[in-house]
């Protein structure tokens, strides 16, 4: 493993991601990629007394349904690498209870996911683990409740703002086996370029995915060509464009591959009514677990490069006035050689 | 663990820098636009329609047990507070805003919305630091501006007086 740049590692001995384990809620599951995740619950409340239990639910099916991929058992797992929205990140910390598995717990809001793959692929790649779990989780309903208004009041969202996926995802990273291989990673930095509206949170996050992916370009002399698809975690109707845009002003080729968003993927925007597209920590994670690493396993694409954007602020701070910073982590996923 | 300098094809792509100021008048460019004649019309729709219906409840209980239209205005709120609430049990309320935007925030139906979604949400944290200090989480708000801006129309009645010809009326 070698850091090369200023935030970039690049993997000698890539890890390696053995199994997943995706589950979505009902709106997800009416979206263009439901046949891709292995678990579709067809209401929000997927059994359980209140919003705050059905995420963790979520996360704790996923956990189990990719150690059963993995053919592996909980004693198996070294470390949990693992995150999500609500205060205190009381979703994988109470998953990570239930497992029983030894905790590391981070916070990147809908950057986690790939915050917590990059974590567990350097602690693999460093040795310090020979099998490594990383996951997160998000559900509409407690994310409305924690940042905005109860689920059921009356509120007119504006069209810049973005759909929470219901959903969790997790990943096996390994030493050895058979799976996709982890070949770099960057590390974002935070980056607030004054956007305040918690409700366009794709325009605030922006910047951060252009940050990393040219860094992360330049300390690993990669050219966008070298990838098959760059792929933002949530940036959305909005966020896309302005990111679009920015890199073009700024030189990168980017037409060398192709730019997609996973918060434009999960949903059908037009006909689904989720404003500008989907967000949250399950987001990018149910898309590139789901979805991204079944097109590398089946030879549509060989290398990716997903870029998780989290915006980092808590209800108290948009109160306050304060601008939201946002940041990007990347991950480069490459099919085994 | 090995440090390599920024090797490699170094591109040199051209850093993030924008101002606040540049970068929002650039990010509003990507922005889909609001409709806002879209809004006023939805919002006069409906507004209008739970105003009719209102209007429909007053004269029936006017008309089924013969009270005056000031007796019949407590039980037409009653009702229409019942309906806000039964809607946004079954998860309607909050759709119709949605398209509807200002249309149902009239007074009764909006603000029971809002007192009955936030006690529902917050019932899984208990009767008294659930529902009990939350209830009144987003309608406290209009509460409590209600009466400040019904003490200073107060004041500035007494102070011309305005009281002396109004009181004609009744």
């Amino acid at each position: 493993m070698i850091l090369q740049g200023n935030r970039s590692w690049v993997f000698q001995n890539p890890p390696v991601i053995l199994a997943t384990g995706t589950v979505v809620g009902p709106d997800e599951g009416q979206g263009p990629l439901a046949a891709e995740f292995d678990l579709v619950h067809p209401d929000l409340e997927i059994g359980q007394p209140s919003w705050e239990k059905s995420e963790r639910a979520l996360l704790e099916q996923a956990s189990d349904i990719a150690l059963q991929h993995a053919n592996l058992k909980q004693g198996d797992i070294n470390f949990f690498v693992g995150g999500d929205l609500l205060n205190q990140i009381i979703s994988s910390t109470f998953a990570a209870r239930t497992l029983g598995v030894p905790y590391l717990g981070v916070f990147g809001a809908c950057s986690t996911s790939m915050e917590s793959l990059a974590l567990a692929s350097l602690i693999v790649a460093s040795g310090a683990g020979k099998h490594v779990m990383a996951g997160t989780s998000s559900h509409n309903c407690t994310v409305e409740k924690q940042f905005r208004y109860p689920t059921e009041y009356g509120s007119q969202k504006p069209p810049t703002a973005q759909y929470t996926v219901t959903g969790a995802g997790v990943s096996v990273v390994g030493e050895k086996g058979e799976g996709p291989v982890i070949t770099a990673a960057t590390i974002g930095k935070i980056m607030d370029l004054g956007i305040t509206d918690p409700f366009n949170m794709g325009a605030a996050m922006a910047p951060a995915a252009v940050d990393t992916i040219q860094s992360h370009l330049e300390e690993t002399g990669r050219s966008p060509g070298y990838y098959d698809a760059i792929v933002t975690g949530d940036l959305a109707g909005v966020g896309h464009p302005i990111a679009t845009d920015m890199l073009k002003r700024n030189g990168v080729p980017m037409q060398q591959t192709q730019f997609l968003d996973c918060g434009l993927l999960i949903y059908d925007v037009d006909k689904q009514k989720v404003q500008a597209g989907g967000s949250g920590c399950a987001c990018s994670a149910v898309v590139t677990y789901g979805h991204l690493l079944k097109r590398i396993a089946k030879g549509e694409l060989k290398k990716i490069l997903v870029v998780a954007t989290g915006a980092l602020l808590s209800p108290l701070s948009y109160q306050q006035g304060e601008t939201i910073p946002c940041i990007a982590h990347a991950v480069s996923i490459e099919a085994p050689s | 663990m090995a440090v390599k300098s920024a090797g490699g094809g170094s591109k040199g792509y051209k850093p993030v820098s924008m101002s606040a100021k540049e970068y929002k008048a650039f990010a509003q460019t990507k922005e889909p636009s609001r409709s806002v004649w879209t809004n006023c019309i939805r919002a006069f729709l409906v507004g209008g329609l739970i105003c009719a219906i209102g209007q429909g409840i007053q004269r029936f209980f006017m008309a089924a047990f013969d009270m005056t239209s000031k007796q019949a205005g407590n039980p037409t709120v009653a009702v229409l507070i019942l309906l806000s609430v039964i809607l946004t049990s079954m998860g309607v309320y909050d759709k119709i805003a949605q398209w509807a935007g200002a249309g149902s925030a009239v007074p009764v139906t909006g603000f029971a919305n809002s007192m009955s979604s936030a006690a529902i949400e917050h019932r899984s944290e208990g009767l008294v630091l659930g529902v009990g200090a939350n209830m009144f989480k987003l309608a406290g708000s209009v509460i409590v501006y209600g009466v400040v801006a019904a003490f200073v129309v107060g004041i500035v009645y007494w102070l011309f007086g305005i009281g002396a010809w109004h009181d004609t009326s009744g």
